[in-house]
């Protein structure tokens, strides 16, 4: 048997069982290779469920940066008998099954190309602990201290990690390191280490963070000045509200009075949800609400108000496994159309298509000013790879000269100049040609001002009409909004400077880990160069109708089974359905650079 | 179609302490059928408002989906209004209110719109004590689609096509009491001169105000055998007490016979006066107003009045604890943590 080798090139894959702690240690690992200064990502596969069924951890390191899912397991820790027949399968030839020795495995479960590293993790907690539940939490440290001599990995830096774990507890600071260091010990005695396949100091990460995408939402949300959240538990959103209402508590609280400058209000449901924002942005404070597909099926009709009344609103879609219930611990690209054509009649809405946690930061704070600019719903595109996955990801910036833009808001003064000039208010009138009319706040004028928001048809006074031809025109002057949208929007991402192939690839969001990675893949393994550009925005700036035509074939990758995105580009632009050929995953997991590779490899071979 | 009133307006109009006349508070002409109870209390809205000298850009009106949400257009012109979604205004309103406590926010809302599709958010609306007016403007049946029966419908009502409603109605006031709702009315359009004195006390309240107003539709249940009807509801009428309303800083006049009179205090100073009262019934007292309640319902009386106040009652912002300010007036320095803020959150990602 040829054993694995190499240095930080990588993937360890723990095998728990939910809801035992292991979370928190597997994350001590990732975050100790994260700090000798080597690109590490994480994901964490769990299932729908609090305690009991299997969960797996997957970390994967990488000298080169490539930060998406890779496909085949070097190392695997194996902690859960439920699914330990999968996770010996799951491991590549010449690879190494770390396992409980302290009762013989099953001769199912030996394979003859890979190698076994036993250790007794329940028998070395039996023998040093008393309380079932320290013997459970210690086991998770006993298998951080093994891997730690396996992969060479510093144990100072482990320990480091331990100190900010516990910093606030202190006490568990010296128990946890003395149960790390059993599980070095026992290596130490028994085997020969560090193994072929292991990690060594480098200086790659620089000033980057490690943080999820909820995180990173919810942290935006703070800095754009949200003060109204409506919001209704679902698996993956959930922590991007508990991430906000947890930063507006750091930041956000009189400490003489303990008032918060924030109202997060828990609804009955997502309808509520979206109710609550909609009546917070139309008085003016800035509010939002983050859910996943299921909730955005219920926000459709509330939408379409948003959208024809012209009521400023943000949205976090956090998208996981559909259809309907779905998987709801997994992740897909799979609610595009749902929410870019939100709701009956004719609808569209703005979506921003962030790939990293640095730009849902970002994005979170343009989402605030381009609703608020816009005057309609803008949907926050991530998923539950991006939502709840640590990313290694560029540190978070503020430049504190930046101003909110509020749009197009009339003051008392606005309305008292207007009577002077001999004009009347029109909450709908096409004042500067750019489709997007002014709009009040309530009470900002005694007597000036006020209108009626209504969904049913209106005139540009926001009165009540059945004249067909005035709806039309306001039907039409939103098509003209939505062109303003274009420009103002975030642009798309292109990775070369010019053009230099005929074939094409677009892609966005999270896709974009394996989809760079595949890139090289195919240049370095098939010697094919192809021109990529990542998506941002919808709806799409002339620089992507031009990019499609400037290639004989584009690539669409996305994670979805109807290839939504290219659905998108063909209803929205003037391009041949022919050219776009999709390449796609739907099994919630993340998609992996290796099966874009392939995908893209085989048509183009067949050409 | 939109029916625009004449602005002109005649000089010695009669003012309220603060300029307006009674027309300032006026809407656009209803549309609403000829002798809709709905007109009567828009009218008393209308009222109240004059009388107790709201400005009337510090009103919020939202309303839902049906005959009854149409109506915030007939009233209050110089405030902004949010016809919504069918069934949806609670959550409007809750989001309205959390952007600026400093409002007042008057829900009106209909039996289809409160009781059947919006029965979810009405009641979480009770339950998180949010502070409105929410007038229902109850009339048993879905005016505008064409007089089908509607969850509040008395069962053996009879509608105008002859059909008798098989199903139990919904009595909203009960359920409000039953949820802990802190101020629950109820009222007939036709009885101006206690529904004005309910609006204005509930104006007055901090918190959930419920005001349930029996509205007959002349044109889909005001027949025979219709339980909703004008007829009906005047036969039936069984008031709690005589209300009086009396604002801040107004002395309390006339005095009545120890035990026949009860005064509740509300938050901002103002007074309900009320007189003649009911057996077996304090308005302070939610078992005493629930057992009063039932006793009515047994007996086929429609109870009304001001059936229950708790005028201590704390409201949403005083729970989750909200800023004083209103937080659509908070700017980027009140809210932005800035960039060295950030720096050191970025430590913690590493």
């Amino acid at each position: 048997m040829r054993n694995l080798t190499g240095i930080n090139d990588l993937v360890v894959r723990f095998a728990n069982v939910n809801g035992t702690g292991s979370a928190s240690a597997n994350n001590m690992f990732a975050m100790s290779i994260f700090r000798m200064g080597i690109p590490v990502t994480a994901k964490n596969i769990f299932p729908s469920n609090i305690q009991g069924l299997p969960t797996w951890y997957e970390v994967r390191v990488s000298d080169k940066g490539y930060l998406g899912r890779r496909e085949g397991v070097d190392v695997l820790v194996c902690v859960n008998p439920q699914s330990m027949k999968q996770d010996v399968a799951s491991v590549k030839s010449g690879g190494y099954f770390i396992y409980d020795n302290t009762k013989n495995l099953h001769k199912d479960f030996i394979r003859e190309d890979i190698n076994y590293i036993g250790i007794p993790m329940i028998g070395i907690c039996m023998r040093l602990y008393q309380d079932p539940r320290q013997r459970q939490l210690f086991k998770n440290m006993i298998y951080v201290g093994a891997l730690a001599a396996l992969l060479d990995i510093e144990l100072e830096v482990v320990k480091g990690i331990i100190a900010d774990e516990f910093a606030k507890k202190p006490k568990l600071i010296e128990p946890n390191v003395q149960a790390m260091m059993e599980g070095v010990k026992y290596v130490q005695a028994n085997y020969s280490y560090p193994l072929g396949i292991r990690v060594e100091r480098r200086d790659l990460v620089g000033d980057s963070i490690v943080v999820d995408g909820n995180t990173a939402c919810g942290l935006g949300a703070v800095f754009a000045g949200a003060t109204v959240a409506g919001w209704y538990p679902i698996t993956p959103s959930t922590s991007l509200v508990e991430a906000f209402a947890k930063y507006a508590n750091k930041y956000r609280v009189d400490p003489e009075t303990g008032l918060k400058k924030v109202a997060i209000v828990q609804a009955e449901d997502e309808l509520a949800a979206f109710g609550m924002v909609l009546g917070a942005s139309w008085n003016g404070a800035r509010a939002f609400t983050a859910t996943s597909g299921p909730g955005v099926s219920l926000m459709n009709e509330f939408l379409g108000l948003a959208y024809f009344a012209e009521i400023p609103a943000v949205l976090v879609d956090v998208q996981r496994g559909g259809p309907s219930t779905g998987m709801p611990t997994r992740t897909q690209q799979s609610d595009l159309l749902l929410a870019a054509y939100a709701s009956h009649g004719d609808t569209k809405h703005v979506l921003l298509l962030p790939s990293t946690p640095t730009e849902c930061f970002n994005f979170m704070a343009d989402a605030f000013d381009l609703a608020e600019r816009l005057q309609t719903p803008v949907i926050m595109m991530t998923d539950l790879d991006l939502g709840m996955n640590d990313h290694l990801t560029a540190p978070f910036t503020w430049d504190d000269k930046r101003r909110y833009d509020r749009g197009k808001v009339y003051s008392a003064q606005d309305l008292d100049d207007l009577t002077a000039m001999g004009k009347q208010f029109g909450r709908y009138l096409d004042v500067d040609g750019d489709g997007i009319p002014y709009r009040t706040i309530p009470a900002t004028h005694p007597t000036k001002g006020s209108f009626f928001t209504r969904g049913t048809s209106h005139d540009e006074y926001a009165r009540y009409t059945e004249d067909g031809v005035k709806n039309a025109e306001v039907l039409d002057r939103l098509l003209k909004k939505w062109d303003t949208a274009k420009e103002i929007t975030p642009k798309p991402e292109f990775y070369q400077t010019e053009n230099k192939s005929n074939v094409g690839v677009i892609f966005f969001g999270t896709t974009t880990y394996a989809a760079l990675e595949a890139m090289d893949l195919l240049r370095d393994e098939e010697g094919i160069t192809l021109d990529a550009m990542r998506a941002t925005a919808f709806p799409f700036h002339s620089s992507v109708e031009e990019f499609i035509a400037a290639h004989d074939q584009v690539f669409v990758i996305e994670q979805n089974r109807d290839a939504q995105f290219r659905t998108l580009l063909i209803n929205e632009l003037e391009v041949n359905p022919k050219k776009l050929i999709k390449i796609l995953n739907y099994d919630g997991m993340p998609i992996t650079a290796e099966a874009i590779r392939r995908q893209i490899a085989g048509v183009l071979a067949t050409v | 179609m939109t029916y625009i009133k004449p602005k002109f307006r005649h000089p010695d109009l009669p003012k309220n302490s603060i300029g307006y006349a009674k027309a300032d508070y006026e809407g656009v002409i209803s549309t609403l059928c000829a002798g809709c109870g709905h007109d009567s209390i828009s009218g008393s809205i209308v009222q109240a408002c004059y009388e107790m000298a709201i400005e009337p850009h510090r009103v919020a009106k939202l309303s839902g989906i049906g005959c009854s949400s149409k109506t915030p257009n007939y009233f209050l012109n110089n405030s902004h209004g949010f016809n919504s979604v069918h069934g949806r205004m609670p959550s409007v309103a809750t989001g309205a209110n959390m952007a600026n406590r400093d409002l007042i926010y008057l829900g009106v809302s209909g039996d289809g719109d409160t009781a059947s599709i919006g029965m979810g958010q009405f009641v979480h609306a009770i339950r998180r004590n949010l502070n409105m007016l929410y007038i229902v403007m109850n009339n048993g049946c879905y005016g505008l689609t064409k007089g089908q029966d509607s969850a509040t419908a008395d069962q053996g009502s009879v509608s105008k096509s002859g059909s008798v409603n098989p199903f139990e109605g919904i009595d909203l006031p009960g359920m409000a009491l039953e949820l802990g709702a802190t101020f629950v009315a109820r009222s007939f359009s036709g009885d101006k001169t206690q529904l004005v004195p309910l609006i204005k006390a509930a104006l007055s309240h901090k918190g959930f105000a419920l005001i349930d107003v029996m509205s007959p539709c002349v044109t889909f249940n005001n027949n025979a055998g219709s339980t909703k009807s004008y007829d009906y509801v005047r036969d039936h009428i069984e008031a709690l007490a005589e209300i009086g309303f009396v604002p801040e800083k107004e002395e309390i006049t006339v005095s009545y016979e120890t035990g026949t009179t009860v005064d509740v205090e509300l938050h901002d100073g103002s007074v309900v006066h009320l007189q003649k009262l009911a057996d077996g019934w304090d308005p302070r007292d939610r078992q005493a107003a629930m057992r009063r309640l039932q006793a009515a319902k047994a007996e086929g009386e429609i109870l009304t009045g001001l059936i229950y106040i708790n005028p201590e009652s704390k409201e949403l912002h005083d729970v989750i604890k909200s800023d004083l300010r209103p937080l659509n007036s908070l700017t980027e320095e009140d809210l932005c943590p800035g960039s060295a803020a950030l720096e050191l959150l970025n430590e913690d990602f590493r």
